[in-house]
């Protein structure tokens, strides 16, 4: 198919939003929140993998669950082979 | 450890979907296979909320929103756009739900597979029209509650095969995939992108509202679904057809049927009857996994 004459190739031709969703905090979703046991994490990623909010960060030893973020779906301490993640009642705000 | 699928994450936290949601799982692990490089065309699907509202967005990557029937169509268009200003690298992925791809877009799915347009189509399954509050779609298994299956035992029609319409339309890839095989998933969509022609992959994703099940359990069910047969994780390239697991003891039917609230009203008849079609079903696949065709 030819190229449009008057479009040179160095148009951008399609570009993402400049302002993602990360700036809708979506933590007060939840009413059980999660926390990792250190000491039982084997570092297995399983976690992050499963993520559904895509809020586990893998960065350090142990992952690290953003609570900004976190809608409290408890697919994390379902998934833990260790059962290293707990899930608690959050005080009412 | 190291992470088995790429750390890079194109779907970003924040987004409109339900707590425990598949079809979160399923973007996040396509658009790890297919990277930066990519434009999505959603129709009318829950997808169309868990975007967000412009000018925010859940995917780094270009998205249209395309009327309800027309993903397939649109996405043809964006291609040939793409194409017409010397872009022959970007990736166009339909992404619909079962509701946009069974039933309603149906015809500019068939339409655009039989031109053989050079995009992915990837249909995420949740088995109803889940994002309007449960109704029948054509992609309802028999047995399942909705809210417009009258009385208790769900709908009376079975699912209907759309793999086997697309495969009748002779396309170079198809792959069905679901969020419990995170790896598979992210291959397929990978390998996808390397083919030319028309795409299509098949997502069955779980949905806690839609279905019934305690949030904490979608990638329970979804990996139940596999370990009990019903959903086989296949694929089909150039006519080369290939079970990805094939599982040597497949567990009871039950054990994917009983944590969901929409089998609720099932009778023991009815399940013995899902078994026994899931047992066809397999059998056929296991010749056809022989057989390599």
């Amino acid at each position: 198919m030819p190229r449009l004459k008057d479009e040179p190739l160095s148009t951008p031709v399609v570009t993402p939003s400049a302002r993602p969703m990360s700036e809708n905090p979506t933590g007060d979703w939840r009413s059980v929140a999660p926390r990792i046991d250190a000491e039982k994490c084997t570092g297995c990623l399983l976690c992050w993998k499963f993520c559904p909010e895509a809020c586990v960060d893998v960065a350090g030893e142990v992952p690290r669950i953003d609570l900004h973020y976190c809608k409290g779906c408890g697919v994390c301490a379902t998934e833990c082979p260790a059962h290293c993640v707990h899930m608690s009642e959050e005080a009412a705000s | 450890m190291k992470p088995s699928i790429s750390v890079d994450e194109l779907m970003t936290s924040g987004h409109q979907a339900c707590q425990g949601c598949g079809a979160t799982l399923t973007m996040r692990y396509a658009l790890k296979g297919l990277g930066p490089e990519t434009v999505v065309v959603l129709p009318a699907c829950c997808w169309t909320i868990i975007a967000g509202a412009a000018p925010r967005c859940s995917i780094g990557v270009p998205l249209l929103h395309a009327p309800f029937a027309a993903a397939a169509a649109a996405a043809s268009g964006v291609k040939a756009g793409l194409s017409a200003r010397g872009d022959g690298r970007t990736t166009v992925m339909a992404w619909a739900g079962d509701g946009g791809t069974y039933d309603i877009g149906i015809q500019a799915l068939s339409g655009a597979a039989d031109r053989d347009e050079d995009i992915i189509y990837c249909c995420y399954d949740n088995e109803a029209y889940m994002n309007t509050g449960i109704q029948r779609s054509g992609g309802t298994p028999s047995g399942a509650w909705t809210m417009t299956t009258p009385g208790k035992e769900g709908s009376e029609r079975p699912k209907k095969d759309l793999d086997a319409i697309m495969e009748a339309h002779r396309i170079p890839y198809i792959a069905t995939a679901t969020p419990a095989y995170p790896e598979d998933m992210v291959r397929k969509f990978a390998k996808a992108k390397t083919i030319k022609g028309f795409r299509f992959i098949h997502v069955l994703s779980p949905c806690p509202p839609g279905w019934k099940y305690d949030t904490a359990d979608t990638v329970k069910l979804s990996r139940l679904a596999v370990q009990t047969g019903m959903f086989a994780l296949y694929e089909i390239a150039e006519g080369r057809f290939k079970l990805n697991l094939n599982p040597a003891k497949r567990k009871p039917v039950g054990e994917y049927l009983k944590p969901q609230g929409r089998f609720r009203g099932l009778k023991p008849d009815a399940e013995a009857a899902i078994q026994a079609e899931v047992d066809a079903r397999w059998a056929l696949l296991s010749q056809r996994h022989a057989r390599g065709t």
